[in-house]
């Protein structure tokens, strides 16, 4: 396949057509609003709906109702615009429906800025909307990443029908890079959901769709069905790299950009003889603990880099418990630190212990 | 000979409605079943309950359904609409729930002119949360939440969702009507028919407001109700078409 120099907001919009999406809702918020633009102007191409919605409100029920006839359907957003999501994708994930949802992440909270960050994490791994339910949740760290985890979040919505989020952010959504697009999905291949969605009640029983039972004990029945679902997708769908960890006496821990930027600090390290790796977590949540705990048995010091107050912080303490400390750095804002600035501060934090 | 005259529609599923005496919900669910029954569309009909009273009615018709967060029904119905256009989607729709909270979502609906129905039960209070101030809610009445009357300098004015769609330019049929006599039974079925028509022959967005009493949350009984809401809806709410793009049925 050959390579074409793309935008990332772009690479994912091009990656969900080839993954079979045919229908896109958006409202427009920088920095993303590529993604929309460009989904105008590409699903006509290929037969396709895209609906510039009047809210991120109304996208997110637009998703709701799209996902209920068992159509493939995306939506992008920034930070706040995912915030006025949280009530519909918590429907949608007790309704069981698939739907992928980019974020890609600003500064914030409240307005913030349009600068990269990373302080959606929590809203994206643990919670968000209300209730207990949980998203898929995938963070890429190169244009061609997003390219393939869009494709992966289609297939694993579907497989698992659970909304699916790609976690980016604004300097992901803004960067070119060359990629490799994979072949357009044959849509007669798509997963067959008439067993589920509603498409006109011909020759069956009604098909109902809800997020809602009056009576306390079927909800319950409902919430261990999604408890079920959940423990199966922690079984099967756990993805980390990890980059030099083998001999690493040090890992770094990081995701998304800032674990990009993280790989330039170990070969930094490597360079000046201090044995350090990087511990990525691809998918947020399901979140690799056991891979990571694993790394303890080795690794005298973790360093956790974020772009945001220290959110994957706790997973990683959760991960690595009191076996061994945890460091962390951090910009905020939408800063993105350099790699010297975080080789500075690990090279200080390993002062600090020597 | 027995001959049949009066059936269940089959676009009813058969379940007893959860309503309270007197309340108009159930006359309104039969007219849908009975205009798609002689549409002949129930097997390719999606209905969008609300939040409200009315949550429940995607159990009492015989068709695929769901239920939308509140408000928010005509999204996911374009959602829908948008993916399958040869499906036929409506939303049943309370006051609290489109003229309040989903105040956005009917506006642009409508004015996109995306191809669905609307069925808007406006009976001037919340029912399901226990009878608080609706948009609709008129001028001094008391409810719940003012129970000093409602003050238009405190509370403003009562809602009227007809007049303000009647601009949207997506719009191909709009009426309001009651149920409380015989004949106003026939012309709000004329009107949910036609209300469905708008969207069978791809004219854009039909939704017919119906006025409705809620003895419960009026505290009154349903003869009363009924007679409440000639004297004192229907001089706010004017009944009437006020768009209609359809024309004459063949």
């Amino acid at each position: 396949m050959e390579k074409v120099m793309v935008k990332g907001t772009e690479a994912i919009g091009e990656a969900a057509i080839r993954a079979g999406c045919r229908h896109f809702f958006g409202y427009p918020i920088t920095p993303q609003s590529e993604l929309p633009e460009y989904m105008s102007k590409r699903l006509p191409e290929v037969g396709g709906v895209f609906l510039q919605t009047e809210s991120e409100v109304a996208t997110v029920n637009m998703l709701y109702g799209a996902a209920c006839t068992g159509t493939r359907v995306m939506t992008s957003t920034s930070s706040p615009g995912f915030s006025l999501m949280m009530e519909g994708v918590s429907y949608m994930a007790c309704a069981q429906l698939p739907a992928v949802f980019v974020n890609v992440v600003r500064g914030g909270p409240g307005l913030g800025d349009i600068q990269p960050a990373q302080g959606d994490y929590w809203q994206a791994t643990k919670g968000g909307g209300h209730g207990d339910y949980k998203l898929i949740v995938l963070a890429p760290s190169t244009v061609q990443e997003a390219v393939d985890l869009t494709v992966l979040a289609f297939d694993l919505a579907d497989k698992y029908r659970t909304p699916t989020l790609i976690l980016a952010d604004g300097l992901l959504g803004q960067m070119m890079e060359p990629v490799t697009f994979p072949e357009f999905r044959d849509l007669s291949t798509l997963p067959d959901h008439s067993s589920w969605a509603m498409t006109g009640a011909k020759d069956r029983e009604p098909h109902i769709i809800t997020s809602f039972d009056i009576d306390p004990y079927i909800l319950e029945k409902m919430n261990l069905e999604l408890v079920e679902k959940y423990k199966e997708i922690e079984k099967n769908e756990v993805r980390w790299e990890e980059f030099m960890t083998e001999d690493a006496e040090i890992v770094i821990t990081a995701f998304g950009t800032v674990a990009r930027i993280a790989k330039s600090v170990v070969e930094m390290a490597r360079k000046d003889g201090i044995k350090v790796g990087l511990f990525r977590p691809i998918t947020v949540w399901p979140y690799p603990y056991e891979p990571l705990k694993k790394l303890t048995e080795k690794v005298d010091l973790f360093f956790d880099v974020e772009m945001n107050m220290g959110q994957m912080l706790e997973d990683v303490k959760l991960a690595i418990g009191d076996k061994k400390p945890v460091a962390f750095y951090s910009r905020m804002g939408g800063v993105v630190p350099t790699p010297t600035e975080i080789y500075e501060a690990l090279k200080k934090e390993i002062g600090r212990r020597v | 000979m027995r001959k049949l005259l009066y059936k269940m529609p089959e676009s009813l599923s058969g379940k007893e409605f959860t309503y309270c005496p007197g309340c108009h919900h159930g006359i309104v669910h039969r007219l849908v079943a009975e205009v798609i029954d002689e549409l002949g569309i129930r097997e390719k009909t999606l209905v969008v309950a609300p939040i409200g009273c009315s949550v429940f009615a995607y159990q009492f018709f015989n068709m695929d359904g769901t239920i939308a967060a509140h408000g928010r029904a005509p999204a996911v119905a374009t959602g829908m609409k948008r993916a399958r256009p040869d499906l036929y989607v409506f939303t049943y729709q309370g006051d609290g729930d489109l003229a309040a909270i989903g105040t956005a979502e009917i506006m642009h609906a409508a004015n996109r002119g995306e191809k669905i129905t609307t069925i808007f039960i406006n009976n001037a209070i919340y029912g399901m949360t226990g009878g608080q101030m609706a948009p609709t809610t008129l001028l001094g009445m008391k409810t719940t939440t003012t129970p000093y009357g409602r003050d238009a300098q405190k509370d403003g004015y009562p809602m009227h969702m007809c007049e303000f769609l009647k601009e949207a330019k997506g719009v191909a049929y709009l009426a309001r009507t009651k149920v409380t006599t015989p004949q106003d039974v026939e012309k709000t079925k004329k009107a949910i028919k036609k209300a469905f028509l708008a969207q069978i022959k791809g004219i854009g967005f039909g939704m017919v407001e119906v006025l409705s009493t809620c003895p419960t949350n009026w505290g009154m009984d349903p003869i009363s109700a009924m007679k409440w809401l000639e004297e004192k809806m229907v001089p706010e709410y004017p009944l009437g078409i006020f768009v209609d793009k359809v024309g004459d049925e063949k």
